[in-house]
Formats: C-alpha cells, structure tokens, sequence
C-alpha cells in the first residue's frame, strides 16, 4: 500500500484477491498479527454481546419492581455477562495484544509456536461460539435456555439436580476448551519472551510492557488451569454421576469455592496487569520522559504475581473460616495495595515534570489512574473482614470490581487501542471522535457505578432481579442505568472510529507519537516478516539511541 | 528498516532453546491441574457415605511401579545415545521404554477390571470412587499421551529417520515422561499409602 492508500492505477481483475480467498487467507493464518487481530475483534464483537446483556440488567433495575425480564432470563443475564466479559473479552483481546505486540516489542520475527498460536485462537474461538450456544439448548435438547448459576458457580447449585437440562454443560464444556486456549496461548507467549529475544535485550532492557506480559503468563499457567481442572470434575458430576460437589453424598460445596477462587483471584490480575502494561508504555512516550523507577515496576509486578495466588479465600470472609484463615486472607489481600501503590506512585513520578500531551491515549491512561486508586481503596475497605461481613454479596462490591475491570481495565485497553492502532492498520483514530468517545465514557462510566457504592451500603443484595421501592434505592439505580445511555453512546463513537478511521484516517508513518520501543522501528503496519533487519538493542529504548545517537541511553542505565 | 547500530557493550548472545522452555511452562500448568486433583483426593479421604474404603479394595501396585519409575532411566539412556549419535542404542531402549509402558497401562486395566467387576466400585458409588477414578485416570490419561508420543517417534526410528539432531526433540518428550513419571510418585503416596 502507498502513503496515501490510493493505488496510482486502477488494479485489474488479478491484483485483487477473491474474497473467498482473503477469508482463506485470515482462516489459515499463522502469522502473530493477523492472530493477534482476530483475538481483538473476536473479543470487541463478545464486547458488544456482555454490553447488551449488561444493558438489560441494567433496563430491568432502573426503577423498583420492574419486569422487563423474567427472574430467570435475569439470572441468566447475569451469569453470562459475567463469563463473557471475563473469558470472551478481557482474557481473548489481552491474548491479542501481547500476540501482536510482543514478537514486535522484543524485536522477533514471529512467536516461538505459530501454529500452536493458531490453535489457541481457533479453540478459544469456538469454545466461545459453543458458550453462546447454551442459548439455544431449548431448541436443541430441551431444558431452559443458558446457565444460570452465577459466573461463579456454586456447588450444589450446579449439580443436575438443581440445574436439570443441558445449559450449564455448554457453559462447563465451553469454558474448558476456552481455557486450552488460554493455557496454549500462554505457554507460546512466555517461551517467545525468554527465547526469541533480539540480540541485546536482556531481561533488564524489555519494554515493561513485555515484562508485565511475562509474569502475566505464569499466572495464567498456574490460575486458568486449576480451573480447567474444576471444571473437568464438575463435568464427571454432571455427566458420568460423580460426586465431588455433590452434598447429598458426602461432596463439600466449600471445596469448589476454594477451587474456583484459587483460580478466580489471580485471574484478577492476569486481566489487570497488562493494563497496567498499556499504561507503562503510554504515559513515558505522552510525557516526554523515561518511565520513573523501571526495575521497582518490575519488581512490583513480580510481586504481585507471588501474592495474588494467596488472597483467594477473601472472597470467602463469610463462608465462616477460622479465624486463623480470616486473618492470613485479610492480610495477604492489604499487602497486595504495597506494590499497587508503588506503581500508581511510579506513573505519577513519571508524569511528574514532564511536557505531557493529552492525546486520547493519554486522557485515558489518566482517568485509569484516578479511577483504578478508587477501585484499589474500595478493595483495601473489603480486606477489612468485619467490613465484608457487613457489605458483602452487596452492590457496593458489584462497584468495586466494575471499578477494576472497567474503570481500570476497559480504560486501559482503550488508551491500548488509540496508541497502537496505528501501528496496525497505517492510520491515526480520529482525535474528535476519541475525544467524544472519552468524555461520555468518563461520564457514563462514573455514573453508572459511583451510586452503586452507596445502593450497597444501603444494603442493596447482589443478584436480585428487582427491589422495593422506598427504601432509598430508586435515585441510586436510576441514576446507574441512566449512565449506561452514555457508555453506549460513547461506545457508539469508538466502533464508528475504528470503522470510519480503518478507510480515511490520516496516514500515520512508522512512529506517530516519537516513541521509543521497537514496535515503532517497523513500517505501519509491519510486514510478514516484521524486520529487514535484525535489530540490536542496547537500552530499554532502542529508538531513542537510534534516533539520538549522540546521547544514547546506555550511558545512563 | 535500517538496523540500529551495535551498542558499545555488545555481547555474545545465547539464548534457551524454545522447546526445551515450553515443555517447562507446560508442565507447570500440568502441575496445576494434579495439585486439584490431588487436593480433592485427600481432602474426600475417609468421607465416603458408603462402601467399600480403601482398605478393603487397593492393594499397592509394586510391579507398576517399577514398570514406570524404571522406564524414565530407560528413556534417559535413550536420549543419551541418540544425542551421541548412537542409534541403534537409542531404538533398543526407546522400545524397552514403551513396553515398560505398556506394562504399567496393563497393570491399570488389571486394578480397574477388578474394582468395577469384583468390587462393584464405580466413578458413581461413592467419594471414594469419584475422587480414585479421577485422579488415576487423570494419571494414567497422560501416560496414554506419552505412549502416543513414544510409538510416534519410534515408528519415525524403525524407519531409521530419528538421528542425532533430532535429539533436542526427544529430550522434549523425555522431560514430559518424567514429568509423568514424579506424578505417579505423588499419586501413589495420596492413593496407596495415605488414603489407605
């Protein structure tokens, strides 16, 4: 493609490849980037599924006794919002980042296994299309259409003789084959890491983006398996008439709950980090300085990857442990807010004197940062065990952990999306367009779960389909459904910019921002083959040496 | 892209081989999986409503145990000889590998034969049941793909394609099978000394 995206003669009949042939082509790829861009927009399309069923919760509880859904459809909204934003948008489009960018920022040609990379998207995909298919079991075997027994699962409530038909197999069998995905994908991106390195990058010069990617793997190695393990004895329950969850036989229900959590919390993380990745990169290049304290951030991310294996009976304060096990939990998880707040303090650090430029990337990588402090002060208020008695199973944690993975998390990937879009398709997202997309995001976003704080403190339950009125929840939840309105509108404006911005956006040259990685040392987007040459790297920012070789960074490292 | 230029602290640059890393990253997820598996095992001991126990119906399973333990200072040899290039070595104990393989699965559908029809022990009688058919099974489901691996490569060997450079390779699979191979350590001690 040309500069300009216009070919000088009109291309004949041959040039143009059939589209039967491109869809081949997309089909049978092994290439880092193309996978890396299937895993996004597979996850942006489960974006909008999540976003619609989160919109009908939140139509259903705008006002106090309200029907627009049944009390099952609602649980079954719940229960698949809550699988789909985690295991269909959060995990695959975090899987696309570091597919596409880590082979890139670590200077390889491509990743150690790429058709194992194939295999992951492909299994990742359909396990996802047979999720969804849960829907349709009525028209297929019969039952009730999808699982509703919560993204969590509790046992017995998943036991056939409380969830007769055959949804919540689809949600068991889907959510294995989904995690093969993410265990192959994981092994394939961290041997990449530690074997595909160019020449010169040693572990101390990676880009942190690349290091955070890495400790991230291990977690998933260590979190999504367990998983797939409870989950496979939850299938030998429900299928072959095992009895491990089964209380009617002997079977512990705390069991699955300690198995769910020792995957569930970590997996907290492993959707954070590469947040706080995104943002490790963004905030150096938008303010003109190196990245305050480099080897802290990577010794906080380490870290936290150590505590957060041992924080997961914290979501279990009330399950009634011993005090013993209360305690260790309580002080596991406030431990955890240490190296959190060493890296808040680096960003800050970082920011600090700098000539900083609000570009969108940016505006959003600032918001995370106020947003994300209120979601980690909320999480060190529910470590607080006489705390948790009292608000758990409320809405104030539903705000919590929207705080996390929205405020933090979702911000993060869009600040993610306006920096590096350009590196993939050769054109800059529309600044207007992202600014509107910004501020009815923030807006939205704050409005809708701001008030859920106080509806929990109130001592609005989670999961119940419908309230009373008059008791002080009507303001709290209308107001939080009304901000939906502006997320969708903001929502609205981001895939109309990716859209418009794909064929008209300005054409955006190797390195738009003047950054430093080796992402932006390739043409945009890069070819097949990634570099001409092979980069040596003597910094953590090898373009900067490059670009400025009378005062490269390696006589200060 | 012009390359950029070489920093003044060039150094020779060596880095580990990717099959060997993966194998490493796989089995700590594989890891992962037994430590369920194996939780779940212990902490069911004694909890079954019904008969039969343990007691009644396991009895240590010595010769499958020297089958398997042996067969990783088989497999071991073998990768050793074909790293030297001596194949003809390698294909000998890569076979005595299988059959010692072979003998433990056999051994497997011995005990298993004995409990379902003898014993009338089922996945579905009790806790018991649950938790031993899962965890064996789940073991003995990975010496199955092993074996898989080993017959592959030993059909490549008898068509005298396995040579010396093949050798990381095999040392791939090899780390696999005693990978495997510690696990049965561990299922042995929770199933046949500790649960009984």
């Amino acid at each position: 493609m040309t500069a300009t995206g216009i070919p000088l003669t009109a291309p004949t009949e041959k040039d143009v490849p059939s589209v039967f042939n491109r869809l081949r082509d997309w089909a049978v790829t092994v290439d880092h980037k193309q996978l890396g861009v299937m895993y996004i927009v597979f996850a942006l399309g489960f974006l909008v599924v999540g976003g619609i069923e989160a919109t009908l919760i939140r139509l259903q509880l705008a006002v106090a006794n309200n029907h627009v859904v049944s009390a099952h459809a609602f649980n079954v909204l719940f229960t698949m919002h809550g699988t789909t934003m985690v295991f269909l948008v959060g995990m695959p489009i975090l899987a696309g980042f570091a597919n596409y960018l880590v082979p890139l920022q670590i200077g390889a040609r491509d990743v150690a296994f790429p058709r194992l990379n194939s295999f992951g998207f492909w299994v990742t995909c359909f396990g996802g299309l047979l999720l969804n298919a849960s829907f349709l079991t009525p028209a297929l075997v019969g039952g009730a259409g999808g699982p509703d027994v919560g993204w969590f699962a509790y046992a017995p409530l998943t036991e056939p003789s409380y969830s007769p038909g055959k949804a919540t197999d689809y949600w068991v069998i889907g959510l294995i084959i989904v995690g093969f995905g993410s265990i192959a994908g994981a092994v394939n991106i961290a041997t990449t890491i530690l074997s595909m390195r160019a020449p010169g990058m040693t572990l101390g010069r990676m880009p942190l983006y690349t290091w955070i990617t890495l400790v991230v793997q291990c977690m998933i190695l260590v979190a999504v398996s367990p998983l797939t393990a409870a989950l496979i004895l939850l299938l030998l329950d429900r299928a072959l008439g095992a009895h491990f969850f089964d209380t009617q036989a002997g079977g512990s229900a705390v069991l699955w709950q300690h198995f769910f959590w020792i995957f569930g919390h970590p997996e907290v993380y492993v959707l954070m980090l590469p947040g706080f990745g995104f943002v490790s990169e963004i905030i150096p290049v938008f303010s003109r300085k190196v990245i305050f304290g480099y080897p802290v951030m990577v010794a906080a991310t380490v870290a936290i990857g150590f505590i957060s294996v041992s924080v997961w009976a914290h979501h279990m304060f009330s399950v009634g442990m011993s005090p013993a096990a209360n305690t260790f939990f309580a002080i596991s998880t406030g431990l955890v807010a240490i190296p959190t707040g060493i890296k808040l303090f680096n960003w800050l650090g970082t920011m600090w004197g700098g000539r900083i430029q609000l570009r969108t990337p940016m505006l959003f990588a600032i918001a995370f940062l106020i947003q994300f402090l209120v979601a980690g002060i909320t999480g060190v208020m529910l470590a607080v065990v006489p705390f948790n008695w009292q608000l758990t199973d409320t809405y104030f944690v539903v705000a919590h952990f929207h705080f996390v993975l929205v405020g933090g998390l979702l911000f993060t990937i869009f600040a993610a999306v306006y920096y590096w879009y350009p590196k993939a398709t050769g054109r800059m997202l529309s600044e207007r367009l992202g600014k509107w997309h910004f501020w009815l995001f923030v807006i939205g976003f704050n409005l809708t779960f701001i008030p859920q704080h106080f509806a929990g403190m109130l001592g609005m339950p989670r999961r119940v389909y419908t309230f009373l009125p008059e008791r002080g929840l009507e303001i709290w939840n209308l107001s939080s459904s009304i901000g939906v309105a502006f997320q969708l509108a903001g929502g609205a404006c981001f895939v109309w910019n990716l859209i418009r911005s794909f064929r008209r956006g300005a054409a955006a040259g190797n390195d738009p921002w003047d950054a430093w990685t080796l992402e932006w040392a390739t043409s945009s987007p890069p070819p097949v083959y990634n570099f001409a040459g092979l980069p040596m790297v003597g910094s953590r920012r090898p373009l900067w040496d490059l670009k400025h070789p009378e005062d490269p960074d390696w006589h200060y490292e | 892209m012009t390359a950029i230029p070489v920093s003044p602290a060039t150094v020779p640059w060596t880095l580990p081989r990717r099959g060997p890393v993966a194998i490493l990253f796989f089995i700590l997820a594989e890891s992962a999986i037994f430590a369920v598996f194996v939780s779940a095992y212990l902490y069911y001991i004694g909890r079954s409503l019904t008969g039969p126990t343990p007691r009644e119906v396991l009895h240590f399973p010595v010769v499958m145990t020297v089958c398997l333990l042996s067969s990783s200072l088989t497999i071991h040899t073998a990768k050793r000889a074909l790293a030297r290039g001596a194949t003809a070595t390698f294909m000998r104990y890569w076979l005595a590998t299988i059959l010692l393989g072979a003998g433990f699965l056999y051994g497997t559908a011995r005990e298993w034969y004995e409990l379902i029809a003898v014993h009338h022990l089922t996945l579905r009688t009790n806790l018991f049941g649950s938790t031993y058919y899962a965890l064996v099974g789940l073991h003995a489901s990975h010496v199955i793909a092993g074996m898989g691996m080993l017959i592959i490569v030993a059909a490549f060997g008898l068509m005298r394609r396995v040579r010396a450079e093949h050798a990381e390779r095999v040392d791939v699979i090899s780390t696999y099978w005693h990978f495997v191979d510690v696990v049965w350590i561990v299922v042995v001690t929770v199933v046949y000394v500790v649960g009984r």
